[in-house]
């Protein structure tokens, strides 16, 4: 069977989830499609899962209220042991690539992270990935009775439902205790859409001067045109925004239909996390800056008279 | 409490990356420590500058020849020791846990300092994989640490936010932006750190063989269109933009 382990959010099933069936469903590795889902309280995102699946396992237990690494990993491992597992699929998440690699040890298993693209051959599994700070597109391969792998969000389009629901099963585990005590959590609220999400997303760097320009030109564009909101590490660094809205290397990776970026000049660990965005649109002040040269549409100028003209014109 | 630092060698966030043939081609690019890897160094040398009685930090680098220099590195700024084991073959992350549980098992370490994600592979698997293989928790994305006694606090990022959390020694802990800022190293501490013990181990000490073969690089690069507007007249520009983006890239209503 492909063991695909459900990814949800707010008691609904994630989009990556979605992304994971399409990839367990291309891939052309052999067996049943079975998804599983962890947590309490599960039983909405579980009929969910049935949707797309060929059959749903619910661990739904009072023990997995909370995620923990090693429970999880426990988790999936017994899950794909008993069901004889050749390929287990795990969401390229935070979460997702923190246990994935528990799972991989314990099977003594393969581990092909953050894969765009899994294709069989044979009894090998072949993966594309992004490195270098996603500026190389690799291609590795692993072979063995199992193979762990972590699906890069945004990478595959989302499942549609199966043609019958499939059905659910409830599952006993044996879980070990968590030996981390979680002492507070902060969850990062925004009204507007989450950037991972976001179709468009208007992002400020340090052009944009100053936290109350950012807010008036940054959130107001994105506002006005139904956008998430971005930021680059140097405004973050500042305190002009939340870390929440880093996009990079050590913030998130975006791939929106639109990303615009308002004063960002573009280095590498930018761009490693939204370079692959469909269509990027710049304003800058400086016609050298790197960003342009990734840019579909630029506008060379200053963000301050550029942005309030975008945001009255883009009124309706 | 002893602790081991992993310190990987990248190129450079400014160099060019090319690919020769079916491989990422490193012939004269400039190769420093990995960022996310400073951060880990420095916080090993912090909790010891706090006083929480850290007897030794020693720094683990397994790769080719010239990872020494990333070794000095961690060196000057302040590491006792380092371990290098040697090797021209690339091991993913699961593999290299193996050389990294051992190493730590042989050392008597109780905390593993490794940056959250690497900038060459782009992986963020091997604090998780170590800490499995020595039966440790692990805590990711770390930007706050504290140590007391035998007990570790701080916070980390998660999918949806940050936590903090609370574990007992041994841990694996993997470093990133917010946990600190990494100092240079002087210039008498990167004389010093040339006396220093660069230890090697041989890697047929370890059995290990990489789980995941590497078939080929590329350098896909998205053709961009590179429509540039003159900003000149900012009333203009902004309709001509708003013109392109719904009616030619079709991304705004
Ligand atoms: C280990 C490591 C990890 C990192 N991770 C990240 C990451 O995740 N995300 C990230 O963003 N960065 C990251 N960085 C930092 C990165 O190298 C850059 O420093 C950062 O992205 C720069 O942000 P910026 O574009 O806002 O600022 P700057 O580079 O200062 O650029 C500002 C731009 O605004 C333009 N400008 C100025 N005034 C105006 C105006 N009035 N109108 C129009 N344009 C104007 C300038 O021409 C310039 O191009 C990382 C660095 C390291 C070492
Ligand atoms: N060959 C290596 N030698 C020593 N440390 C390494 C090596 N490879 C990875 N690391 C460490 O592991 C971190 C994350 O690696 P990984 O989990 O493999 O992505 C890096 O930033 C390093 O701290």
């Amino acid at each position: 069977m492909i063991l695909v382990v459900a990814e949800y959010a707010g008691g609904k099933l994630g989009k990556s989830t979605l992304e994971m069936m399409t990839a367990a469903r291309e891939c052309g590795r052999e067996g049943p499609i079975t998804l599983l889902v962890l947590g309490q309280d599960v039983a909405a995102v579980a009929t969910e899962a049935a949707a797309v699946a060929d059959q749903v396992l619910v661990g739904d237990l009072p023990a997995l209220a909370q995620y923990n690494p090693e429970v999880w990993a426990a988790a999936v491992t017994q899950i794909a042991k008993e069901g004889e597992a050749s390929t287990v699929l795990i969401g390229g998440s935070r979460s997702g690539r923190e246990y994935a690699p528990r799972v991989a040890v314990k099977l003594d298993a393969p581990y092909l992270e953050d894969a765009i693209k899994l294709t069989a051959s044979g009894d090998a599994l072949q993966a594309q990935r992004y490195t270098y700070l996603a500026r190389v597109t690799e291609t590795v391969e692993a072979s063995g009775p199992v193979i762990v792998a972590t699906v890069k969000p945004g990478s595959f389009a989302p499942a549609a439902p199966a043609a019958a629901a499939g059905e659910q099963f409830d599952i006993e585990l044996e879980l070990p205790a968590s030996r981390t005590e979680i002492t507070g959590k902060s969850v990062e609220k925004t009204s507007r859409v989450a950037l991972s999400e976001a179709e468009v997303i208007v992002t400020g760097g340090r052009g944009v001067g100053s936290p109350e320009n950012f807010a008036q030109f940054v959130e107001g564009l994105a506002d006005n045109i139904g956008a998430g909101v971005g930021a680059t590490r140097a405004v973050v660094d500042a305190g002009w925004r939340p870390y929440a809205e880093q996009v990079g290397q050590t913030g998130k990776t975006v791939q929106p239909k639109a990303y615009i970026a308002l004063g960002v000049s573009g280095a590498v660990q930018h761009l490693s996390g939204m370079g692959k965005s469909k269509n990027i649109i710049a304003i800058n002040k400086d016609a050298e800056a790197p960003i342009f040269k990734v840019a579909d549409y630029g506008i060379v100028g200053d963000v301050n008279q550029i942005v309030p003209a975008l945001i009255a014109a883009s009124k309706k | 409490m002893k602790i081991l630092t992993l310190v990987r060698q990248v190129p450079d966030a400014e160099a060019r990356v090319k690919v020769s043939g079916d491989r990422v081609d490193l012939d004269g690019t400039t190769l420093v420590i990995d960022g996310m890897d400073e951060y880990g160094v420095e916080e090993a040398l912090r909790l010891r500058e706090g006083d929480t009685g850290v007897e030794e930090i020693v720094a683990l680098a397994v790769g080719p020849k010239k990872v020494e220099d990333a070794l000095r590195t961690a060196l000057a700024m302040g590491v006792d020791r380092a371990i290098h084991v040697e090797t021209d073959e690339r091991f993913d992350a699961v593999a290299l846990s193996k050389i990294v549980a051992q190493v730590a098992g042989s050392e008597g370490s109780d905390l593993i300092l490794l940056g959250g994600q690497e900038a060459d592979w782009d992986s963020q698997a091997l604090g998780a994989a170590s800490a499995e293989r020595l039966g440790w928790p692990q805590l990711t994305w770390t930007n706050e640490l504290k140590v007391e006694g035998e007990t570790l606090t701080g916070r980390h990022d998660v999918d949806d936010g940050n936590e903090g959390f609370k574990v007992n020694l041994p841990a694996v802990i993997t470093a990133q932006q917010g946990l600190n800022e990494p100092r240079y190293p002087t210039l008498p501490n990167i004389m010093k750190a040339k006396k220093k013990e660069l230890r090697k181990d041989d890697l047929g000490s370890f059995v290990v063989q990489p789980g995941v073969k590497y078939l080929g690089a590329e350098i896909q690069t998205r053709a961009r269109l590179n429509k540039m507007i003159d900003g000149k007249d900012p009333q203009a520009a902004a309709e001509q933009l708003l013109d392109l983006l719904r009616n030619e890239a079709k991304v705004l209503a």
